[in-house]
């Protein structure tokens, strides 16, 4: 008699896990370069509408693959628009939930080596090595190989790259002198005031275009659509700016 | 006995509990038993010799100093020793020749200088067919012969064994006993022996060394030690004394043997021996009786005179009584185990002469036996 | 090389060097360590076993976030990097085999310490009664005795080194030839959705790893029959 009781609890809570999640959290997939941002927003967000944003930071390419794969994320924020726009394509994502939320500027970013004139520096090469992101894995990364070819170093400075498999990562290189200098975002050296910063001009790389997208699991989330809603208004995208990023 | 001693040894110190407090010789030939109740201290004591354990002391083998009271020590594997453990302990990845090689000196064969040759041991402990065998296939008795073997072949110049028959059954150990007679024949060694069975010590034994709780009560050859009545080898409900006899006689037809001990001539049963040849005689205490006077024809063979040398009172209401053998009384001495009363009765006091009817004698096996 | 590409072919050599590097290397470090473990009888002896043990229980960013500084130039991975004209010993095969020997060292320490300590005192003292020395019987002794121990360990580190991704993706920095290993170049394929390459070097690692715990088994198994 006890063990059915306990089976029956078992199964009801078990169930209850399955079932769709409480319409007042929302959990959200966050591209690692705008952490910092995400999580102002989100403390702003649950100030203003009472719901609250579940945040998970990592690499887009990572979450990805594993939205492809049922994972329990109702939002995405990327840090490119080649995954939400694939995700929407593969049917993974609402269509015409696809925005851009922020533009990312790209910058060089040193400890050890002075790279205020960064394309001076990157031309000199007077150093070891240089950390990226992954380009497989990171839009920043794709951007910072698109820089050094266009300034005519790819190929000068290619033995020295060190890739980290996030813009996070890549960061820690930089942050622990590994590598003596780097590219990152700009949001990720807000309120950073060690070492020398260069920002790239935006002409020397496709634009990084950074889009959110409503996934499937979301489309009846009325947190989630909030969320989306609060992204494009004025507050956040005050943040937004606030970090470094462009705005479309 | 007059050759100065070849080993000195004189341990003192607590180890947890237990306090040791031994010290005793040992003559350079033969083996010295190290006998007594369990937890009395013998692995102890056999443990400092080897220095694997290290306490307080003194210990000199045949005037080298292994480790005396100013601090000086040597480490165990720089001693000329051999060791036999109670389970034998081979090296399980070597085979049987390989573990009996694994002490023996790199270059010299041994029988340059008369040590110890490894085709003698071999045959001596009966162990040539196991020589590729690994460990692991041998019986108890092969394994502990191996043991034995290996420690001889690292040319000790002092032999250390603890209960190394122990662990064998009766039939093994019995199997294994005349290679240790033959070994103790051979050996140009002194070897310390423990063992709590007094029919090894009996067999294999000429001095004996007596502990209890700790310490040595007693020391000296084994005769000696057995018919002492302070110590409570004598006051055992099974005590006996064992000596040696040289064969007289054989009577074939009655299949008895007479044997000469000091102080007299004993009849035993056995099976028909050489002259002149030397058998260990038991006697047990309960089976020596006494008489004033020379009695009248009777079942039993043995009747020698004596004279009585001394009696304790056990806790029973019964006596032990030393006699000596011969008029004079200056023979082998045997235990006499009667009734309070009849030492009593008879009117028995020390120093009178008495006749001592033994009941039974019994013979050790010969040479050409097993046990 | 073998018909395979470059991509493919590259990544299975660096792992197989760094793993065999790594094992040889651990066999070498972790065998003292055991033997004094196993029969030290020091007060912190069960600290220094825990210490050993930690990287079985970090997380990898963890142990690969403090690599990174003890690798770098703040570290002494700087100051020994610094011999050769280097900054860091990060984004180097060297950096990598070191971090290898540290996650897998708790691997390699744990069945060697068993296997001495199983060893135990009584053929030591045998030995010792054998003239013996004690660095001898550590040779001819407690070292074959244990040997199984020693198999297992290094069984245990080749395959842990090999199938290590964590720490290798936190100090590596993914360099084609020289610390992209199978590991970091699996999850490149599978970031690029070029399933057909990601599935080959997977499959492949999940069979080798299958042949190493097998054979290791049946080893296991003769070696104690044999009678070590």
């Amino acid at each position: 008699m006890k063990l059915t009781v306990l089976a029956a609890a078992l199964v009801g809570f078990l169930t209850s896990l399955a079932a769709p999640v409480r319409a007042d959290v929302t959990h959200v997939a966050v591209a690692a370069n705008f952490t910092e941002p995400a999580r102002e927003i989100a403390a702003l967000f649950k100030q203003k509408t009472g719901h609250e944003a579940v945040l998970i930071f990592g690499a887009s390419g990572a979450f990805f693959t594993q939205i492809t794969h049922s994972a329990p994320f109702e939002v995405f924020l990327s840090a490119d628009e080649d995954r939400p726009k694939a995700a929407v394509e593969q049917g993974f994502a609402v269509p015409d939930s696809r925005f851009t939320y922020a533009i990312g500027k790209l910058v060089l970013w040193s400890r050890v080596v002075d790279v205020t004139n960064g394309e001076a520096a990157l031309k000199a090469g007077n150093f070891l090595k240089l950390s990226i992101a992954n380009p497989v894995a990171a839009p920043y990364g794709t951007a910072a190989v698109e820089t050094m070819k266009a300034l005519g170093v790819w190929d000068a400075l290619q033995p020295k790259i060190v890739q980290g498999n996030s813009i996070a990562q890549a960061f820690q290189f930089i942050d622990t002198r590994n590598a003596e200098l780097g590219f990152v975002a700009l949001a990720q050296l807000h309120g950073v005031t060690a070492g020398t910063q260069w920002e790239v001009p935006s002409n020397l790389h496709a634009p990084i275009r950074q889009d959110a997208v409503l996934l499937k699991t979301g489309a009846n989330s009325e947190a989630s659509k909030a969320f989306l809603a609060f992204l494009k208004g004025p507050e956040a995208r005050a943040i937004i700016e606030q970090f470094g990023y462009s705005l479309p | 006995m007059n050759a100065p001693p070849a080993i000195r040894a004189e341990f003192r110190g607590t180890i947890g509990k237990f306090a040791l407090d031994a010290g005793f010789t040992a003559p350079a030939k033969g083996v010295t038993a190290l006998f007594g109740p369990s937890g009395c201290g013998k692995t102890t004591v056999l443990r400092c010799l080897a220095g694997l354990l290290r306490i307080n002391g003194v210990c000199e083998i045949d005037g080298e100093v292994w480790q005396d009271e100013n601090g000086s020590f040597l480490p165990t594997y720089k001693r000329p020793l051999g060791y036999v453990f109670q389970e034998a302990s081979l090296f399980q990845h070597l085979s049987v020749r390989r573990n009996l090689l694994f002490g023996a000196p790199r270059h010299d064969s041994g029988g340059a200088k008369g040590g110890i040759v490894f085709d003698e041991v071999v045959e001596l402990l009966g162990i040539t067919r196991l020589l590729d065998r690994s460990p692991r296939n041998l019986s108890g008795g092969e394994r502990q012969r191996v043991a034995i073997g290996r420690a001889l072949l690292s040319q000790p110049k002092l032999l250390l064994m603890d209960e190394p028959l122990s662990a064998l059954d009766r039939a093994t150990k019995n199997e294994i006993l005349p290679f240790l007679e033959r070994l103790r024949d051979h050996l140009n060694l002194p070897v310390v022996y423990i063992t709590h069975d007094i029919a090894e010590v009996e067999r294999l034994a000429d001095q004996m060394v007596l502990m209890d709780k700790g310490r040595v009560i007693g020391a000296g050859p084994l005769e000696e030690l057995q018919s002492d009545p302070s110590l409570p080898l004598a006051a055992a409900r099974d005590a006996a004394v064992s000596f040696e006899g040289i064969v007289q006689a054989s009577d074939e037809a009655y299949g008895l043997v007479t044997l000469k001990v000091r102080g007299g001539v004993l009849t035993a049963p056995a099976p028909p021996g050489p002259v002149g040849e030397r058998r260990r005689i038991r006697v047990i205490a309960s089976d020596v009786s006494l008489t004033r006077e020379a009695p009248g024809p009777s079942s039993i063979l043995n009747v020698l005179p004596a004279r009585i040398v001394s009696m304790k009172p056990l806790d029973t209401n019964e006596v032990v009584v030393v006699v000596a053998l011969g008029k004079d009384g200056s023979g082998a001495r045997l235990l006499s185990r009667m009734m309070r009363k009849s030492w009593g009765e008879l009117g028995l006091a020390e120093g009178m002469s008495v006749y001592v009817q033994v009941k039974a004698v019994a013979l050790a096996p010969g040479r050409g036996e097993l046990g | 090389m073998f018909g395979m590409p470059d991509e493919i072919w590259v990544p299975i050599r660096l792992t197989i060097e760094l793993a065999t590097i790594t094992t040889l290397s651990l066999l070498v470090v972790a065998t003292p360590l055991a033997w004094w473990l196993a029969r030290s009888k020091a007060w912190f002896k069960e600290a220094a076993a825990t210490l050993v043990s930690l990287p079985m229980v970090l997380p990898p960013t963890v142990l690969g976030f403090y690599l990174l500084i003890v690798l770098g130039p703040d570290g002494p991975g700087g100051a020994i990097a610094s011999l050769w004209g280097g900054r860091t010993l990060a984004f180097t095969f060297t950096g990598l085999v070191i971090g290898s020997i540290i996650s897998s060292l708790p691997f390699v320490v744990q069945p060697i310490r068993n296997a001495f300590a199983a060893v135990g005192d009584r053929p030591l003292e045998v030995a010792a009664t054998l003239r013996t020395s004690p660095s001898r019987a550590f040779w001819t002794v407690a070292l074959p005795l244990a040997s199984p121990g020693l198999l297992t360990g290094a069984v245990l580190g080749f395959a842990h080194t090999v199938g290590e991704f964590g720490v290798i993706l936190m100090i590596g920095g993914n360099i084609p030839g020289r610390t992209r290993v199978m590991s970091t170049a699996i999850f490149d394929f599978a970031e690029t959705m070029r399933w057909r390459e990601a599935n080959l070097l997977a499959g492949g690692m999940v069979v080798f790893a299958f042949a190493v715990i097998l054979s290791m088994i049946l080893l296991e198994k003769r070696f104690t029959r044999a009678g070590a």
